[in-house]
């Protein structure tokens, strides 16, 4: 399912690839005396991590409930590090979502005897913001996450590849 | 879109028919590499939606390993200039 549109600047690939490569700058400027010593190493890597997720969250914006979650996510849990004691915002947070979410209640009367309402919850722990989705938004909203994913992957794997040469 | 379509086929309220949810399932099932040999077959929903999650852990995995990768490759390499060539090359495909 390649994108047709290689160098539209306003594809989701372009979007996130942009933001991610600067994220990856701003992560190299900040060179410790040792930066090769597998503390420094983990501490790229869980930064480098958090701006892939960050950057594909952001090119995606609030348009849709799993990334308007991982940016709650993510803002949540960098207030946390200022400050340990805000951490209970999360109920906020998912009532806040629930709003935005298109049918806005959680109805499990569909799923009942028609046999999938254990991977259905399984897959609502995977996508972000998954809990309080009904049915009908966990599958749209998974297929947009998945292409999203395929994505990230793609352009990670494209900018490895450039700097393992 | 499917929740907007939803509002405007049902009158009173707003359920959701068994067809939207053939139609998402199916086309979940699309995405899925390992689901798309077997498009003419009749996947079970379970089934899909299991194989949904397993693609989904893998990409999880496949995004923690790239970040890893990343994390090593960036301690050696030091230019700046790389960036616009990385950009044009990876757009260009």
């Amino acid at each position: 399912m390649n994108n047709p549109h290689h160098l539209n600047p306003t594809s989701l690939k372009s979007r996130f690839t942009t933001r991610f490569l600067r994220a990856l700058t701003k992560i190299r400027a900040q060179k410790p005396i040792s930066s090769s010593s597998p503390t420094e190493i983990f501490r790229r890597y869980r930064r480098i991590k958090v701006a892939a997720d960050k950057s594909m969250a952001y090119s995606v914006r609030s348009r849709r409930i799993w990334s308007r979650a991982m940016l709650w996510k993510l803002r949540s849990r960098s207030y946390r590090r200022q400050d340990p004691c805000s951490g209970r915002r999360s109920g906020k947070t998912n009532q806040a979502i629930m709003k935005k979410s298109s049918n806005g209640n959680i109805t499990r009367r569909r799923e009942d005897g028609v046999g999938f309402v254990e991977e259905a919850d399984e897959l609502r722990q995977l996508v972000p913001g998954g809990e309080t989705m009904n049915l009908c938004n966990l599958l749209d909203e998974t297929a947009h996450y998945i292409k999203c994913l395929t994505t990230q992957v793609q352009v990670m794997k494209k900018i490895a590849d450039f700097y393992s040469f | 879109m499917s929740g907007r379509r939803s509002r405007s086929k049902q009158s009173s309220v707003s359920s959701i028919t068994d067809d939207q949810i053939a139609d998402l399932v199916s086309k979940l099932q699309h995405l899925i590499p390992e689901l798309r040999r077997r498009r003419f077959d009749k996947v079970s929903t379970s089934k899909v939606l299991q194989e949904t999650c397993n693609y989904i852990r893998s990409l999880h995995r496949e995004v923690e390993d790239l970040s890893d990768r990343l994390s090593q490759l960036l301690a050696s390499t030091d230019s700046d200039s790389d960036q616009a060539a990385i950009i044009r090359s990876l757009l260009m495909q």
